[in-house]
């Protein structure tokens, strides 16, 4: 075995561009381990325990580009690290167009596109926030894709933002759909009348889906990153977004959706909502259930359908009913091809608002839930890495993605626990979100399919996909295969849930 | 007064920074977007990134005033005379050298190989072994070039009874001062001190200086800035490539030159050095960048660099706004295309004070100038325009005299601003000529490097430092 790393000087690239890079040449003949990964304290601590760090890499500071490849020999190891040039300089050229110079800043960037509108910026935190004023100073809105932005930097922002008439959407957003674009992770959709102000992004991308499968479509859909709806931000973006769509003349119908918001920021959302004569549809999962208030993100973004289809909004409850009906009859089903001692469900879930969502509804199905991100009276898992009884684990959560692409993106990591799940003989459901759209895996199908196969002759394995027929992954693709390997497909994660739940109530009923 | 209902009403126009996935997907979405290639900033410190930004407006005004003492440079060559006889500060037992001031036991190989050249030169040492042991023993004086109004190629030495080029700015009226450029192979600048490094050198004194210098007094004066802009139309960058401007300073010297030298066959001679020699040039482009940043130190607050040196150990910066204070931090070695029989693993770090032509609006910064020396940047002209390019990003303007044809005749990226270079992560990019680590050995590839950040960072906090109010 042979170790050898490199150091670039001031070479800089993006971590997705530098993790594809890695994955390459761990791709290599010979090669057993390889990373590309700028010098930070956080990288270099991921190389060591990998067994990747090189004395050499002691000097290299935040802006040092490491290269560190184990090979089975001294061969392997150096022609591996002689093809990380041309493999960097090609990651490269698949985006840029021809001799054509790219700008290096911001104002590089003005120069080139007057007019700018809105900065997507996604570079790491401790610079973004910098970044995202100078955006805002240069009149762009801006959407903050970026996580690890100091709250005080948030704050200001926001504040800055608020007097110029600007839009932040972050940080840590995730996803939004401005003038029928998708921005960051979203899903192709119909656009439409309803308008979308999120403080959540999967359930952004859910509710965006179900409405845009169910005809319906979307006109703009904000989003302003979770903390936005705590008490030291105030909510001032999402308060904003909602001015915003009220004004909109192509929005008819206001969909909010949030995990819970702060009691203050709660009662401004209401203050405000009154004032506007447009239909508003909440959705805040894990809030403590309001009779006027849908229960999941499905049903919320069915009523949005039906009112801005002109339809009563009872029609939807109704219509639930009868699905729900249906969800039984799977469930009983599949309870009766488990054995004995099959009791709990595990869920793996690739985006956070999905593991919430499970745990609200888990409340009235089943008891001794267990999380790593634990909402409502879920228990709090004692090692994230081992599942107790029902658990249900957000496997976005920092603790898994230090070093490694989300989970939307990788499956390597939850496709591992899918099997160790499935081993475990006390499993009776697998319960599986599947999000598509722009950034997340361009073949999520291809990655699932053969440990679904596997699992499923154990374990009940089912799953919804958040996604459209005009995601690049297209959805009925996706479901198809998923079916054919052997999962049980439902029309959302609520759905998925319900059915899971309710296989476990039949089990327990047995 | 903007709002977020004009943007729904408006055509998305996207600027994104950082994950180029998401460029791809705007793409698809046929929304208008540009890609920024960002790359995190150089570390500072927070203190003096609040002062900087404090007092942004007023370093602003003072980089205002230093680009224009540098676009009103008036470069001129108006004599020769021995080193000792003009240059400020010099002594008999001084040896001036390229880059940042250093001591004798941190010289790397060439520069150490100079001064012992330079030593049997001046006949103060006999033998190699006697150079070394005066060099070593404290009793020479080293100063750097750059802190006599002077500036030398590679090791860059300046000994007392050298000739030297005297070049006024005629907008300031200041002066400055280089040696004559002694052609390519075994010399004195790359480290080399045998025999006919000294005999060539010794003939440059007793021949071509006593001829240029009647050549040079007949015409009077000869405009310099005139001469460059000339040769970055003809495919001169005047750094690593000098060849037009050798060649239109040979056109402006030979009737003078034949005029006024007494003998035939000595005029002869001279001319035929001049001639076969691409780089004799080097030597007039490099004092004409210093005299014209020289009138540019000493703005308050200017976090424009006046200088950029190495000696082949470390690479150090001045800026006009920190007085005569150098920021220095290890030099590295030039990726470079090397003659056959040499490889990387021979070269010595980056050497030499021809770094002022960047600081000036030239070599590196106006590569794209000089498409025939593009291999030295791998071959791709493309490249050659990205780096002039880029260097817009880091200077404080354009120049006003100097074009690149290419680019519309767009003036040269001029005037290096620290914060910018900082803020922006983009290091100045060097085009250079490569010495072997050895003394002794010369020249052995040229190619290109990006000036280290280390400098930038000391020079950004120690221009916070000094900011003030007035």
């Amino acid at each position: 075995m042979n170790v050898a790393g490199q150091i670039r000087k001031g070479a800089y690239f993006d971590s997705v561009t530098l993790m594809r890079v890695g994955t390459e040449i761990t791709a290599l003949p010979g090669v057993i381990d390889a990373a590309v990964v700028m010098g930070t304290k956080s990288n270099r601590a991921i190389l060591n325990s990998s067994g990747l760090l090189s004395a050499k890499f002691d000097n290299a500071s935040d802006t040092d580009l490491l290269v560190a490849v184990k090979g089975e020999t001294e061969t392997a190891t150096q022609s591996a690290l002689a093809a990380v040039d041309g493999l960097l300089k090609k990651a490269i050229n698949t985006i840029t167009t021809g001799g054509e110079s790219r700008p290096s800043s911001l104002a590089g960037a003005l120069n080139l596109i007057p007019g700018a509108n809105l900065a997507l910026i996604s570079i790491a935190g401790r610079y973004a926030g910098d970044e995202a004023m100078r955006a805002l100073e240069n009149g762009l809105h801006v959407m903050l894709f970026s996580d690890n932005v100091p709250l005080e930097k948030e704050i200001a922002l926001k504040k800055f933002a608020q007097r110029r008439g600007l839009l932040v959407m972050g940080p840590d957003c995730g996803t939004a759909i401005i003038n029928g674009v998708p921005l960051a992770f979203a899903n192709v959709v119909n656009r439409g009348n309803i308008g979308i102000v999120a403080a959540a992004g999967t359930g952004l991308q859910e509710v965006s889906c179900i409405i845009s499968n169910a005809g319906a479509g979307i006109s703009q859909a904000i989003g302003t990153g979770g903390r936005d709806v705590k008490q030291e931000v105030g909510g001032i973006m999402f308060l904003e977004g909602l001015k915003a769509l009220a004004k909109d003349e192509q929005t008819r119908v206001i969909l909010l959706v949030s995990k819970p918001p702060h009691k203050d920021v709660l009662r401004r959302i209401e203050k405000l909502a009154k004032t506007i004569r447009k239909p508003i549809v909440t959705s805040f999962v894990g809030a403590s259930t309001q009779e006027d208030r849908p229960s999941t993100l499905e049903e919320a973004a069915l009523i949005a359908v039906a009112l801005s289809q002109g339809k009563p909004r009872d029609e939807v409850a109704s219509r639930l009913v009868a699905r729900d009906k249906e969800i039984l009859r799977t469930a009983k089903r599949e309870a009766g091809k488990r054995k004995r001692n099959q009791k709990y469900v595990r869920g793996l879930f690739s985006g956070g608002t999905f593991c919430a969502e499970a745990q609200v509804l888990f409340k009235t199905l089943l008891t001794g839930v267990y999380s790593n991100a634990p909402v409502g009276n879920t228990k709090q898992l004692r090692d994230s890495l081992v599942s107790q009884k029902h658990s249900v684990i957000d496997l976005g959560e920092d603790e898994f993605t230090v070093g490694r692409p989300h989970p939307m993106i990788d499956y390597s990591l939850r496709n591992r626990r899918i099997l160790v799940e499935a081993a475990d003989p006390e499993t009776a459901v697998i319960l599986l979100d599947v999000v598509l759209g722009y950034g997340a895996h361009p073949d999520p199908a291809a990655e699932l399919s053969g440990v679904v196969r596997q699992a499923s002759r154990k374990v009940s394995v089912v799953c919804s996909v958040t996604g459209t027929n005009h995601d690049p992954q297209n959805r009925g693709r996706v479901e198809a295969a998923l079916r054919k390997a052997g999962a049980i497909v439902t029309p959302s994660n609520a759905a998925a849930c319900n059915l899971a739940g309710q296989i476990i109530r039949y089990r327990e009923r047995k | 007064m903007t709002s977020i209902n004009q943007l729904f009403g408006s055509d998305l126009k996207v600027i994104n920074i950082g994950l180029s996935a998401f460029k791809q997907a705007l793409d698809d979405a046929h929304a208008m977007s540009v890609q920024v290639d960002w790359k995190p900033p150089i570390e500072v410190d927070a203190k003096s990134a609040n002062r900087v930004k404090m007092f942004r407006p007023a370093i602003e005004r003072a980089n205002a005033e230093v680009l224009k003492i540098i676009l009103s440079g008036m470069p001129h060559l108006i004599g020769l005379e021995r080193a000792i006889d003009v240059i400020p500060g010099m002594k008999s037992d001084m040896l001036l050298h390229a880059g940042p001031p250093i001591t004798w036991d941190r010289m790397c190989g060439p520069m150490r190989g100079a001064m012992i050249g330079a030593l049997l030169y001046e006949r103060k040492a006999e033998t190699v072994e006697d150079a070394q042991r005066l060099a070593a023993s404290g009793a020479i004086k080293f100063s750097p070039c750059h802190e006599h109004a002077s500036v030398g190629p590679m090791a860059g030495i300046i000994s007392p009874s050298m000739p030297v080029f005297v070049l006024k700015n005629e907008a300031h009226g200041n002066f400055a001062y280089c040696t004559l450029n002694e052609g390519l192979g075994k010399v004195l600048r790359y480290g080399a001190y045998g025999e006919p490094v000294i005999q060539k050198l010794r003939w440059m004194e007793g021949t071509l200086y006593p001829v240029l210098k009647k050549a040079v007094a007949k015409l009077g004066k000869i405009d310099l800035k005139n001469i460059i802009a000339q040769a970055l139309h003809m495919g001169d960058e005047v750094h690593n490539r000098n060849r037009a401007a050798t060649s239109i300073f040979y056109r402006t010297i030979a009737p003078a030159i034949v005029t006024t030298c007494d003998v035939p066959a000595v005029a002869a001679e001279v001319l035929e050095f001049v001639n076969h020699n691409d780089h004799f040039f080097l030597n007039l482009s490099m004092p004409a960048s210093k005299v014209t940043l020289d009138a540019a130190r000493g703005v308050k607050n200017s976090s424009v660099l006046v200088v950029m040196a190495r000696n082949g150990t470390d690479f150090g910066i001045q800026l006009s706004g920190t007085s005569d204070e150098w920021f220095t931090g290890p030099a590295d070695v030039p990726d470079a295309l090397f003659f056959p029989g040499y490889t990387r693993a021979d070269a010595n770090p980056d050497i030499g004070d021809s770094a002022i032509t960047e600081t000036n609006g030239l070599g590196g910064f106006a590569i794209a100038a000089a498409p025939a020396i593009v291999q030295f940047v791998g071959g791709n002209s493309d490249d050659a325009i990205r780096y002039t390019r880029q260097m817009y990003e880091v200077t404080a303007g354009e120049n006003n005299t100097y074009q690149i044809p290419y680019l519309n005749f767009r003036g040269t990226p001029t005037g290096i601003d620290a914060i910018k270079v900082v803020e922006k992560n983009i290091l100045p990019f060097i085009d250079t000529g490569v010495a072997h680590k050895e003394p002794g050995v010369g020249q052995i590839g040229a190619g290109v490097l990006s000036a280290p950040a280390e400098p930038f960072r000391k020079a950004f906090a120690g221009l916070a430092r000094r900011l003030t109010k007035k």
